[in-house]
């Protein structure tokens, strides 16, 4: 299989262009095992890990941009860790320390997958996907990108910049539940955040639905919030857990999350 | 001629930690894995298996394959060079399916070519065309519906007879007067999971013809020369014709008894006159060997006022699968370990296995025993739940002892100290609890980061298991050890020991070493032969916690004759003159159970048992479900510990297995179909799930053993799972009747 690695942004975005039969590669901690599964066979990869212009992250006038080649290892250092702390909580609980340190957020927003950790704790914060291609660059607010399980809005001709959001600075906390104590995909999750500033409650579910969806609610509504999220899922049964437990157990967590959060 | 000077070994004997042998290389990544191997000119083979639980096959069309770039065969039952049908203990299972598939995954057809991606395209470009039948999935409904054996393979092996379809096995022991009252009476239904054995290192073996019709063939397997006699027939050689040679064994527990690779890459080998490397992936492994019986048991204990035992009867329904396996030796442990290592004067225990279309079930560690014991231990807490007695106590006063007698009728005639791992285990100061707050990873739901504490409760269980060491109802078992005295360059004696005990992690080739240094304290070095069926006879099987107590033997009696023979001739050798002794070993022989009573038609139907028992200390978040076993003390009856560092591995890795059923291992299937075959969504404990082990060694020699040795690497899995689901119970209150224990049973969803 051919393996393109372009130097700089624009010379992927060419690539990109030019043969959109090439699949993006970030960590590869998807695209790997599709591959080894024989899931996918595209007609060759494009090696995502030598552009400067996704990586690391930078902050200006309070707007965080997060490149999309970040992994996990570094969403957990400070000072990003301190700025949103639910992504860097979510960030401990994917895989192990090596799939932390292979993969990347950009990789979770291109798989897209309803159990993505990163998914929750990014919508909480109302983050905005940054779409480059060779046409230009559009945002698009993470709650439209994500369309399905496993489907996004990325056009044939785009890659995932980046991620853009101005941190709330609200408390906020991500969970997940899972059978084992490590190493396990999502039965379901929660990201949570108490916005004293905007009087907003915020809470996202991951694997309870088709995509992780954001529910709002004002502070006021602390008592019957629980049951407000659990209400907005839509949880399946599948062989990982049944949907009334993954009811259950959301509104649990957010009844936890919200004493968590509210000091 | 000078007698050469004493330079002993000093260190590695019996009873000593020795590093393992192949410690570093696994540690550093350089043992060769049987995955590993490779031979020049080698060819990959490739195994087209059934996408049905169950089928008739319509027909079966090669053509597209065999023109596929780089395909050098393409194979089918028509191929199969003698024996269409092969078995572990029944030839029940078609080398490659004839006419009709049984379970899901079941090998139909081969390809051999030049890289393992070429194989597996030829392989896709195979047309069985199939007519589905109706798979049966339930083990009792399938007591009544059609026959998958009509030929019933396993009946007239002096097994008891029962008419009903699909039985493999109908096991009934019958002891006293099983009618039997008591004052009090506690009864559950308990049902356990499909557990596999989930071995990191994936089925996979290299056969090289040897040029003259003959072939070797390097796999990780259990027991040499059981595959080489199995292999041999389908392939109608002699069985000299086929050399059997251990390869690195990445994980065995039982699902390596059964061939998996070996007919089928000896056949394509053969075929092509090509070396031909066969390596099952993820998925494929999970369908290319057996995995634990799931079962159903309904129990009901009866006791007196003070706790003494009057009369147990447990009906035990064993699904195993479409092809008999071990399963009838699974079938009658489950019997004969049912009471649990308790005095019972009257019993009435019941054992069926059937044929399934279900994913074939055979040995894993504990076999049989794991599955009562779940059923046994939770009817114990029941017990002293509903008499108000301590549930240690209660263990305490109906622990068998020597000198009393099993539900078979066997009378304990060796070591078996359950009142003394009793007392040993709960004599370990269990940890206070973990003060708050801590960090999340070390709660329930670890990384998941779900509790401070909130919903935390903390419940502590115990309990007593025990099974057999050894084959059992009178198999002729032995273990064969050759030793071969010499002289180095520099005079030194060397003796070399070749023994075909499979390595299979356990730590064997430590053991052949030490009883060597041990037994010849005369030589300057031991060298260890590879296991192989070339040189040497056969060591049985690495099972039933036979292998050390086996193989010790044998090595020991075949240094006791090469000592002898060094004696005769003056206590030295010369440059180039040698000694070479093979012996053969047996242990204490065992008759069949009565097929009518399940009684023991002779003085023994086990060799010997051995027990332990565990306390278990768990946190359950009882509000999500999830849980973190906090603590686990252990006392287990190892005879003597040949290399107590091995033993506290064994009992580590065997209590992990246990931990794992108990919460997370569950092969799940939907018609016959294993709908999670790999590691993301078959889930097996990680360091986050297990703690350390405090492991107390009791060490009471058994009177029949070399050393005293007993086996290790099965207790501790019987005893876990019923110890960690009676600390859930403690801490949730919840009957919890069914492994492994998912949330919403915890949550009482
Ligand atoms: C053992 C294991 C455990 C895991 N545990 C977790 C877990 O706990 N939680 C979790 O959420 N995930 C988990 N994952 C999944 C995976 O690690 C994450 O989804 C990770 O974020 C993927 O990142 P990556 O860089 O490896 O992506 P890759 O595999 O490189 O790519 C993933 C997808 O995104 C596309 N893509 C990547 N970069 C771009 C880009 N810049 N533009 C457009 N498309 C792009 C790729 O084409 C591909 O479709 C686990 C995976 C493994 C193997």
């Amino acid at each position: 299989m051919e393996v393109v690695s372009p130097r700089t942004l624009e010379e992927a975005l060419r690539l990109r262009a030019a043969e959109p039969g090439l699949m993006p590669i970030e960590g590869g901690t998807d695209v790997m095992v599709d591959l080894n599964f024989d899931r996918r066979r595209p007609v060759g990869l494009l090696n995502l890990n030598e552009v400067p212009e996704l990586r690391g992250w930078s902050r200006d006038d309070g707007l965080l941009r997060i490149g999309a080649s970040l992994t996990y290892a570094q969403v957990r250092q400070r000072p990003l860790a301190d700025t949103l702390p639910a992504l860097a909580e979510a960030a401990r609980t994917v895989g192990s320390p090596q799939i932390q340190n292979r993969g990347t957020l950009g990789g979770n927003l291109g798989t897209a997958s309803p159990a993505g950790d990163s998914l929750p704790p990014l919508l909480i914060e109302r983050a905005d996907v940054e779409l480059a291609s060779v046409r230009g660059v559009r945002t698009l607010a993470l709650e439209r990108f994500l369309l399905g399980p496993k489907r996004n809005a990325l056009a044939a001709d785009e890659l995932i910049a980046g991620i853009r959001v101005r941190p709330s600075g609200a408390r906020q906390t991500f969970m997940k539940v899972g059978p084992r104590n490590a190493m396990v995909i999502a039965v379901v999750s929660l990201a949570l955040a108490v916005d004293r500033e905007r009087e907003e409650l915020r809470a996202a579910y991951g694997s309870a639905g088709p995509v992780p969806g954001l529910v709002t609610a004002s502070t006021g509504e602390r008592e019957t919030f629980p049951e407000l999220v659990a209400a907005a899922a839509e949880p399946i049964d599948d062989l990982r857990g049944t949907a009334a437990y993954r009811r259950h157990a959301l509104r649990v967590l957010v009844g936890r999350a919200l004493e968590r959060c509210w000091a | 001629m000078s007698a050469p000077p004493a330079r002993k070994l000093q260190l590695g004997r019996v009873g000593e930690t020795v590093q393992r042998v192949d410690a570093i290389p696994k540690v550093t990544g350089e043992f060769a894995f049987s995955s590993d191997l490779f031979a020049a000119g080698m060819l990959w083979g490739h195994t087209v298996r059934s996408p049905h639980a169950h089928a008739r096959i319509v027909s079966i069309d090669i053509s597209q394959a065999v023109p596929m770039p780089g395909v050098q065969a393409v194979l089918t039952h028509e191929d199969v060079p003698g024996a269409k049908h092969y078995g572990l203990e029944f030839p029940d299972q078609p080398v490659l399916a004839i006419d009709r598939v049984r379970y899901f995954g079941e090998p139909v057809a081969l390809v051999a070519a030049e890289h393992p991606e070429q194989a597996r395209r030829a392989a896709s470009r195979i047309a069985v065309e199939y007519e589905p039948l109706e798979p049966i999935v339930d083990a009792e409904r399938a007591l009544a519906q059609e026959e998958l054996h009509p030929n019933r393979p396993t009946s007239g092996h002096g097994y008891r007879e029962d008419p009903r379809p699909n039985v493999v096995r109908t096991m009934v022991v019958r002891h006293g007067d099983p009618d039997a009252e008591g004052d009090v009476s506690v009864s559950g239904v308990y049902e356990l999971g499909i557990q596999d054995q989930a071995f990191l290192g994936p089925e996979s073996g290299l056969a090289i013809p040897d040029g003259e019709g003959g072939i070797d063939i390097y796999v990780a397997t259990q027991w040499l020369h059981v595959d080489r006699d199995q292999v041999a027939p389908c392939l109608d050689l002699e069985p000299e014709r086929v050399r059997i040679h251990l390869a690195g064994v990445g994980g065995a527990f039982g699902g390596r008894e059964d061939l998996s690779m070996q007919i089928h890459g000896a056949m394509l080998a053969l075929r092509t006159n090509r070396p031909v490397k066969i390596v099952y992936n993820r998925q494929e492994s999970f369908v290319g060997h057996i995995h634990r019986h799931p079962a159903r048991i309904w129990a009901e204990h009866r006791a007196d006022r003070d706790g003494k035992l009057k009369c147990v009867r447990m009906r035990i329904l064993l699904d195993g699968g479409a092809y008999a396996s071990s399963s009838t030796a699974v079938t009658s442990n489950a019997a004969s370990f049912a009471c649990g290592p308790y005095a019972v004067e009257n019993a009435l225990l019941e054992s069926t296995c059937v044929y399934t279309n279900n994913p074939p079930c055979g040995a894993m560690r504990g076999f049989g025993a794991v599955q009562t014991c779940f059923a046994g231990e939770a009817q114990m807490d029941k017990l002293a739940a509903a008499l108000g007695v301590d549930p240690v106590e209660l263990r305490l006063r109906n622990a068998l002892a020597p000198g009393d007698t099993l539900p078979t009728g066997q009378k304990l005639t060796g070591s078996l100290p359950v009142a003394e791992v009793i007392r040993r285990c709960a004599a370990i100061p269990v940890p206070e609890p973990d003060g708050l707050p801590r960090d999340a990873i070390r709660l329930p739901g670890g990384s998941g980061n779900v509790t401070r504490g909130e919903g935390v409760r903390r419940g502590v269980g115990f309990a007593v298991g025990f099974k057999n060491i050894g084959y059992s109802e009178g198999f002729d078992d032995y273990t064969a050890a050759r030793v071969r005295l010499f002289t180095d360059r520099s005079g030194g004696l060397v003796a070399e020991v070749h023994c075909a005990a499979a390595e299979v992690g356990q730590g064997v080739s430590n053991v052949l070493v030490q009883v060597a240094r041990t037994e010849l304290d005369i030589v300057d070095d031991v060298l260890l032969a590879p296991h192989t069926t070339a040189t040497v006879d056969s060591a049985g099987s690495a099972s039933a916690s036979r292998m050390t107590w086996m193989s010790s033997g044998a090595v020991r009696l075949a240094c006791a004759a090469v000592r002898e023979e060094l004696d005769r001739r003056g206590g030295s050798l010369d440059p180039g003159e040698e000694i070479d002794i093979e012996r053969i070993y047996r242990h204490p022989r065992t008759t069949p159970l009565d097929p009518e009573t399940g009684q023991v038609t002779g003085e023994r139907a086990h060799v010997a048992f051995a027990c332990a028992a565990m306390r278990v200390v768990a946190e359950v978040d009882t509000e999500l479900g999830l849980v973190r076993v906090a603590w686990i003390g252990t006392a287990q009856d190892v005879g003597k510990a040949l290399n107590p560092q091995a033993v506290h591995g064994q009992i580590e890795g065997g209590t992990a297995q246990g931990v794992g059923l108990a919460l997370m291992e569950e092969i799940q299937t939907e018609d016959g179909l294993i709908t999670n075959a790999s590691f993301t969504d078959y889930l097996i404990p990680t360091a986050l799930d297990m703690p350390r082990v405090v492991a107390e060694l009791v060490e009471d020699a058994e009177p029949d053993a070399p050393y005293g040795v007993k086996g290790v690497g099965e207790p501790p899995t019987v005893v876990s799972t019923a110890a960690v689901v009676a600390a859930l119970r403690a801490a949730t209150g919840r009957e919890l009747a069914r492994v492994p224990v998912r949330p919403e049973h915890l949550a009482g969803l």
